[in-house]
């Protein structure tokens, strides 16, 4: 088994509307920063994985994304996978 | 007959809910916890509102794994009367027993006031006891209630009558401003295919009694318990 580094960054769908980051963006602009447009407001779930190679642990984070940490009726799901090396695995 | 409130770690309209049913109602009431894995002893299904594990990572999304919505899920596919409220509904959504999600309000506010719905079928077991189009008058109190689905799911939802409340002034008008948190076309609440699960924002436990209010979530009751005498499920 090696063990993998995950993140997976939870996004709304492009085509909803995201009324939270609407207000960050209107925070900004009131700050100053006026060439700000487009806030959207997502999330990170980081963790670390064990499994036989990165396939696998890209398909076990797919289905945990698409049963948990992601609503497939209004947010999409990016994964990003490392394996962590000896040294590193504290 | 017999009701069931769920109770979650984070509930916290249990106790209003409890109250509606039992001595409002008069259905015979208890309070079921989240492990429970079958609810085969009731004829009524309710999940109140609340912050059901904290709201954490979405409402309802952890809710719906609890070993109890296993049970509500065979209870539902029976027929038997399922009443999410606010959160309730919330979970019924992630648990895929109602189309759509929920998205934080559009007005940036926690939203808690008196809504206008239209009743807009009468023909189903939570509103056989109201007129056409009455306008029921309750309580809201949510941040994410802004109901979303997409175009063809909004328009199977419509085709098929599922919108059973539509947030609306008091002329009965679906307008904007009647609008607490930017759902499409005012949908406050639905049903599911078979028209037995009502998933719904505003609150009929906290408009039950006149002390409360307002008690036009009485007709709720009082509907489903018609129905039930009418209809005995298994």
């Amino acid at each position: 088994m090696k063990t993998f580094q995950v993140s997976v960054t939870v996004r709304l769908q492009p085509e909803v509307v995201d009324p939270v980051g609407a207000t960050i963006q209107t925070g900004l602009r009131n700050l100053g920063f006026t060439t700000v447009s487009g806030a959207r407001v997502g999330k990170l779930v980081e963790f670390r994985l064990e499994a036989e190679n990165p396939d696998e642990a890209r398909e076990r984070t797919k289905e945990m994304s698409d049963r948990l940490l992601a609503n497939p009726v209004i947010e999409d799901y990016e994964i990003k996978i490392a394996e962590v090396s000896l040294e590193g695995a504290t | 007959m017999k009701a069931c409130v769920v109770v979650f770690p984070g509930s916290n309209c249990d106790q209003d809910a409890h109250h509606a049913l039992s001595e409002v109602a008069g259905f015979e009431t208890d309070f079921v916890w989240h492990a429970k894995t079958d609810l085969d002893a009731y004829d009524l299904i309710m999940i109140p509102g609340g912050f059901s594990y904290g709201d954490y990572l979405r409402s309802g999304a952890v809710a719906r794994f609890a070993t109890v919505m296993g049970a509500v899920r065979t209870a539902a596919a029976h027929g038997v009367p399922v009443l999410g409220v606010c959160n309730g509904f919330q979970i019924l959504l992630e648990a895929g027993l109602l189309p759509g999600a929920m998205l934080r309000n559009a007005g940036l506010a926690f939203r808690h006031d008196w809504v206008g719905l239209r009743t807009e079928r009468t023909d189903t077991a939570f509103t056989g006891g109201c007129g056409s189009e009455q306008i029921l008058r309750m309580p809201i109190a949510h941040g994410e209630g802004n109901y979303y689905a997409e175009e063809e799911m909004i328009a199977r939802l419509e085709g098929e009558g599922r919108v059973l409340f539509r947030y609306c002034d008091e002329h009965g008008v679906a307008t904007a401003a009647a609008n607490p948190n930017g759902s499409i076309n005012n949908i406050a609440g639905i049903l599911n295919e078979a028209g037995n699960v009502l998933g719904m924002m505003p609150h009929p436990e906290r408009a039950s009694e006149e002390l409360l209010g307002g008690n036009d979530g009485a007709y709720i009751w009082k509907s489903l318990v018609a129905h039930l005498k009418a209809v005995p499920v298994g």
